[in-house]
């Protein structure tokens, strides 16, 4: 159908970038998610007003662009702290971080849902702290923040394509090599928005899935 | 025995509670009534801790709620409670949510806890709900399935917010059935409460609160038919 000079070692290639965002965003998500769920927790737990720094320094990761962060983090563990770490453990590093600033205020949205009296009954029954997180808070806020941490989720993949900058090939990085190749820039983006809709589109399902299952109470 | 000597409490610069004695015996129906913002409910969540209190000090029995040595989470499972309104956990069944306590802080193994909850939900008349999301039940079923969840805890005590406020006045009757049948088992209760032909009827005694203060206490005939304290007089005049 058309006529390209794409070959089978270019899409396996293409895979591979694919591959690369999936695990970039899939370790940035799960360790950025608990970081997440810690500060947010803490943030609920201690006020605005002892949080006040923990504020600061997550608003800090969430207003400066992600390129920005990952260039200035990469020079300072790899030139000011002498550390010789991969480009990939820097990505992973920076983009957890940025995930976990944006999950804490999910998180914390999703507790502050939660009402107090349902917390009060729970904890009248005799229920510890810890208890009342696990059994009452956490289902509940998960409910809640459910849409929000989908859509940081697919955020975080596509934001991921900006950590070529500390030479990651991922798909979009695989991609632009392939069009200075073979010139075929429109059936590349294609294909690679193909991709990253493969990559997106269970996750968005796997949510809207839970959501449902959640409505019937 | 449930002992409050000398209770004071404050919300900021608004004093709530202004030295609140008072005792109830085991077996007693007390009813509190009293004009919004009277101090009744901080005052039921003071006797199990949820609030902390000023001065002054409470014991439920001869065991200080307040001291720092106090296990709240044990003496909250001889007290029950139950609020004006948001009691269901919305995640759970209703069966779930008669059994998650009993499991989590009493270690009812699965088997035992669903047997007290069937048999509690039962007494309450809700035993056909077992498997319904509390989003499915009228508000009145709702109150009668935190006061089976509130006693599968085989509390000592039970303290009751209000729990017809909320209610259409159809379903206010369905649930003070049940505190009348809990009262003529022996329950020691405390039941803040509107209903003052309920209070009448199955109350030991009857507390009146005004800003504050607990401004009488008698047996209900007496309270409420030779009322002495004159914002008493007023507020009996103005609820009838
Ligand atoms: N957590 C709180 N923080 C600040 N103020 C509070 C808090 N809880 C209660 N208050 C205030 O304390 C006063 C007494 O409240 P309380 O709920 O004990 O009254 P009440 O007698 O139960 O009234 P009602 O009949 O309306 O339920 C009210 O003025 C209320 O606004
Ligand atoms: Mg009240």
């Amino acid at each position: 159908m058309f006529d390209t000079a794409l070959t089978t070692n270019d899409l396996i290639f293409l895979a591979k970038g694919a591959g690369m965002t999936l695990i970039v965003t899939a370790i940035s998500v799960f360790f950025g998610t608990i970081l997440g769920i810690i500060f947010g927790v803490i943030r609920y737990q201690i006020g605005p007003w002892w949080a006040a720094p923990l504020t600061f320094v997550l608003d800090i990761f969430r207003s400066i662009p992600l390129l920005i962060q990952l260039v200035l983090a990469n020079a300072f563990v790899t030139t000011v702290l002498g550390f010789r770490v991969s480009g990939f453990a820097v990505a992973c590093g920076v983009l957890s971080l940025y995930t976990a600033a944006y999950c804490a205020e999910i998180v914390r949205g999703g507790i502050e849902a939660v009402p107090q009296t349902l917390r009060r009954a729970a904890r009248s029954l005799g229920m510890t702290w810890g208890q009342d997180m696990t059994s009452i808070v956490l289902p509940l806020a998960t409910r809640v923040a459910l849409p929000s941490w989908i859509g940081l989720a697919l955020g975080v993949m596509k934001d991921s394509a900006l950590v070529y900058i500390v030479q990651v090939v991922e798909l979009l990085k695989s991609t632009q090599i392939l069009i200075t190749r073979l010139q075929e820039p429109l059936f590349l983006l294609m294909i690679c928005g193909l991709f990253y809709f493969l990559i997106s589109f269970p996750i968005a399902r796997f949510g809207s899935y839970l959501e449902k299952r959640w409505s019937n109470d | 025995m449930i002992e409050i000597e000398n209770v004071r409490k404050s919300f900021g610069p608004l004093e709530v509670l202004k030295g609140i004695n008072l005792t109830v015996a085991k077996g007693e129906v007390l009813t509190v009534i009293g004009g919004s913002g009277s101090g009744k409910s901080t005052l039921l969540t003071c006797i199990n801790g949820l609030e902390p209190i000023d001065s002054g000090r409470i014991l439920v029995d001869g065991i200080e709620v307040h001291a720092r040595t106090t296990d709240l989470n044990k003496l909250r499972q001889k007290i029950g409670i139950v609020f004006q309104q948001w009691n269901a956990f919305p995640h759970l069944t209703v069966l779930e949510n008669v059994m998650l306590a009993q499991v989590k802080v009493l270690k009812r193994s699965k088997a035992e806890a669903e047997a007290e909850a069937v048999r509690q939900l039962n007494h309450v008349g809700l035993g056909d709900k077992l498997k319904v999301y509390p989003s499915k039940l009228s508000g009145g079923q709702q109150q009668r399935m935190a006061i089976a969840r509130a006693l599968a805890m085989s509390p000592d005590y039970m303290l009751l917010d209000e729990v017809t406020s909320a209610l259409d006045p159809q379903l206010v009757g369905e649930v003070l059935d049940t505190l009348r049948m809990l009262a003529s088992e022996g329950m020691t209760m405390i039941c803040v409460t509107h209903e003052m032909k309920f209070a009448r009827e199955v109350s030991d005694r009857v507390a009146f609160f005004h800003k504050g203060v607990m401004a009488e206490i008698a047996p209900p005939e007496e309270l409420f038919g030779a009322p002495k304290d004159p914002e008493l007089q007023k507020f009996l005049a103005a609820t009838h």
